[in-house]
């Protein structure tokens, strides 16, 4: 469930102004617009406001304001960035993953190709967790058992068939030679709702977000077998890779920022600089942690070349798995 | 436990820790009272001011404080004008509102609030004594038990399928499973019957169905009919009466207590929460009312007031088990309240009790002040705050409009959903014309998501529905819906024919 509200940005914009009403002028880039696919309270609320409010704290840009404008699964959001791309040449739209696998799945008719691609930020990567008494204890052993029945590994996940949860999923057992329509993927409609199925044995693997399995881990309740991390992050350091397992895939769930089609070179390496400044600042090294994000830096033509190979590699398994 | 206990009560009393408790429920209250703002959004709201404070335990104070002022402030508005802003005081306002219609405003509010007051109370005891041991309650229920336990929630539309309405009822109900398939499922990866409106793409949202359903043909009837808001200067005196006569307290105390059990224990469940315990307790409260002197479920009962009341407080302290113990958020709100509790570098789980024992105890022990602080805050507000109402029908309505629209806005930001709201709300007055009941529109409307995804979940477990007979807690909730449809029904059958026979001899 989306709760959405107006007063807190409200608040935000009125204090993001009033603090760093600054005189110098050295500043990156005078205003930046955010503007938000989704409610106030979303994960994508809280990278457009955290980036806005390091980036303002930190003077690096002068003042920031932001615009909530939900509907069509963030497309509406997409379209109007598009039709109104002339006057919205200060504006800075947020986006994740989903908006690689909502063109596919056409859920709106445009893609990140229409839009400039400004830079990735921030990122998570996934991880599969088991209750502490389960069997399993690697990759591995999910594999066997799969191999015997794949009836018998409920694997459950937070997104629909056919998301994220069930991508990385598909995605693990294609690697490690299995054939990925046959992975039994429960969903639930919050992460919650599927740790809680975890832990009461409706599901034996739950496919999550590696910063949220952190945080479970922590609690003594479950343990992380596997991340689609290239190596070993220093939160985890004792969660194994996939890829140490044997298992050769990567998955990072970015999230980043879009400018409208068509603006100036000038302006996209502005902004660029403008979030490259940021991540040596103390203001972002706030934000990020009272968020547990990871920073994920993938700017300019980078972010194009790693936006086409998700898009590639989500599209071929898509595609394999029925849904396109 | 008891040493504990001391360090809870310590840190909790101290006069910091009292400020905190009675800002937070005030601001809760106020906002709450805003028919779009949930205890989530409020929470959300609050949440960077508790984080500013950095001792983990006041910040949690506060936003315990805000979490019972929200509860409390919802609920008054479901009660005076028929607006119902969270999914946890829609029962409320099945028995609430016609009580305010009748003039008596002022009792409802105290009965609410007291009932609330038992509820949280009674939740925050049995959270003390048993939080350890209800963490494996809150695990006993799969997938099956939930759809099961839906259906018993469904029941609750029985109430309005009295005089021969049985028909009505139930179309009415289909039509809300009907309208809640709209939009993207958490079970599906194509959105439905949206047809091809981008605005559609995410469904009708609850505050849109719910101000269309309740508020909006509400304030139209007003206009419509104006013999319905003439109050006489009695009245105008009733209004204000709080007084709750021993009788009526009599007849409620036993409501209050089963309620406050069950809705706890509904509340542990992280699939069922608030909104489940209220339907339930409606439902269960109106089955066991066999005195016919009272007055009937729906017309205006003060059980009926009081059953979901009790029911949606004691789940919400309920909702706290499987968080503080588990480490899981079982509604949206606890799920923000984690997020909160993360950022303030506490981790919650089966260690929390050992390794932060004043957080955990300073937790319950608010739960329990703030119930409180409200109870004593609110009794002497009822009065100014049901006098909305003797408000002229000229101003009024306005009123009622102004807080219908920008409550259906407030949460999405979107002027489509205005749109929405009046299409809805004309179908809905034509609806109610008709003599069709709303409530259970509604009421299938909250249930068919999640009667839909855990049906689906465990077809897809099972291979097949064999789950209905094989878990036999799955069965025997099942039971228990049938019981409470049937019984009724044939109690109704009974007297008819006893009528009959009498008459004959």
């Amino acid at each position: 469930m989306k709760k959405r509200f107006s007063l807190k940005s409200i608040l935000l914009t009125a204090s993001a102004v009033c603090a760093f009403q600054l005189s110098a002028s050295s500043y990156a880039v005078d205003s930046i617009h955010f503007l938000i696919p989704g409610g106030a309270g979303g994960g994508w609320d809280g990278t457009a406001r955290g980036t806005g409010e390091a980036l303002t704290k930190s003077g690096i840009v002068k003042q920031a304001s932001y615009e909530n404008m939900s509907g069509g699964g963030g497309g509406k959001a997409i379209g109007y960035l598009i039709e109104n791309a002339k006057s919205n040449q200060d504006t800075l739209m947020v986006n994740s993953t989903p908006i690689v696998i909502r063109s596919l799945t056409k859920v709106f008719p445009q893609n990140f190709r229409d839009l400039t691609m400004v830079a990735g930020t921030i990122g998570d990567y996934a991880a599969f967790v088991v209750d502490k008494d389960s069997p399993y204890k690697s990759f591995s052993d999910v594999v066997d058992s799969f191999k015997s029945d794949p009836k018998k590994v409920a694997i459950g996940g937070g997104s629909v068939p056919g998301g994220m949860d069930h991508l990385v999923a598909a995605m693990a057992f294609q690697a490690a030679g299995e054939d990925p329509i046959k992975v039994k993927y429960i969903a639930y409609d919050a992460g919650g709702k599927a740790m809680a199925s975890l832990l009461s044995g409706e599901i034996s693997v739950l496919s999550t977000g590696l910063s949220e399995a952190i945080a479970l881990a922590d609690a003594g309740e479950v343990r992380i077998l596997a991340t689609t991390a290239p190596e070993r992050i220093p939160a985890a350091p004792n969660a194994k890779t996939l890829k140490e397992q044997g298992v050769d895939t990567q998955f990072v769930n970015w999230r980043g920022f879009f400018a409208a089609p068509g603006i100036s070179q000038e302006k996209r390496q502005q902004y660029i600089t403008a979030l490259n400044k940021m991540y040596e600042t103390p203001e972002w090294e706030a934000v990020r942690a009272r968020n547990g994000w990871v920073n994920i830096y993938n700017p300019g033509d980078d972010f194009t070349v790693f936006l086409e190979d998700q898009e590639k590699v989500i599209g071929d398994l898509m595609r394999k798995l029925g849904f396109l | 436990m008891l040493e504990g206990l001391m360090i809870g009560l310590s840190t909790a009393l101290s006069l910091e820790m009292l400020l905190m408790v009675i800002g937070g429920c005030l601001i809760g209250t106020f906002i709450g009272m805003l028919p779009g703002l949930g205890p989530m959004s409020i929470i959300a709201i609050m949440i960077p001011v508790a984080i500013s404070i950095g001792d983990p335990a006041a910040a949690l104070i506060l936003l315990a404080g805000v979490y019972y002022g929200a509860i409390f402030g919802g609920s008054t508005s479901s009660i005076l004008i028929n607006a119902p802003g969270v999914a946890g005081t829609v029962a409320t306002s099945f028995d609430g509102y016609p009580m305010a219609r009748a003039g008596k405003a002022g009792k409802a509010l105290t009965i609410a609030a007291v009932a609330s007051f038992c509820g949280g109370t009674v939740g925050a005891i049995l959270l003390m004594g048993f939080a350890p041991m209800l963490a494996s309650v809150a695990l006993l229920f799969h997938s099956a038990e939930y759809f099961a336990l839906m259906v018993v929630g469904l029941s609750a539309i029985a109430a309005f399928a009295g005089n021969g309405q049985v028909t009505k009822a139930l179309a009415m109900t289909l039509l809300g499973l009907m309208l809640a398939t709209v939009g993207e499922s958490a079970l599906f990866n194509m959105p439905r019957f949206t047809y091809g409106m981008l605005n559609l793409q995410s469904g009708i949202g609850f505050i849109t169905l719910a101000m269309a359903m309740f508020a909006l043909p509400e304030a139209l009837f007003l206009i419509l009919d104006p013999s319905r808001s003439k109050s006489s200067s009695e009245q105008q005196q009733a209004i204000k009466n709080l007084r709750i006569s021993k009788q009526e307290a009599k007849s409620i105390a036993p409501v209050v207590g089963r309620q406050s059990v069950l809705g706890f224990l509904i509340g542990v469940l992280p699939g069922a929460g608030a909104t489940i315990a209220s339907f339930l307790g409606y439902a269960v409260e109106r089955n066991l009312n066999t005195n016919s002197k009272d007055v009937e479920f729906g017309k205006g009962s003060i059980k009926g007031l009081a059953a979901p009341e009790t029911a949606n407080n004691a789940a919400c302290t309920g909702s706290f088990v499987p968080l503080l113990t588990l480490g899981i958020p079982g509604s949206g709100t606890t799920a923000i309240l984690l997020g909160a509790l993360i950022a303030l570098n506490v981790t919650p789980g089966p260690r929390l009790m050992v390794d932060q024992p004043a957080i955990f105890w300073s937790v319950i022990i608010s739960m329990y002040i703030g119930n409180l602080v409200l109870l004593i805050l609110n009794l002497p507000l009822i009065p100014y705050i049901a006098k909305i109402l003797t408000v002229p029908r000229a101003y009024l309505i306005p009123f009622i409009l102004f807080f219908t629209l920008m409550g259906v806005y407030i949460g999405q930001n979107n002027a489509v959903e205005l749109m929405i709201l009046i299409v809805l709300g004309v179908l809905a007055t034509i609806f109610r014309f008709a003599g069709y009941p709303l409530a259970p529109l509604l009421i299938g409307f909250i249930l068919g998501p999640m009667l839909e995804n855990n049906f689906s979940r465990s077809v897809q477990l099972f291979d097949g529905i064999s789950f209905l007979w094989e878990r036999p807690m799955t069965g025997g909730l099942l039971a228990i819906a049938l019981l409470l449809v049937l019984l009724p029904t044939c109690r109704h059958w009974l007297e008819q024919r006893k009528k009959a026979i009498t008459a004959n001899s």
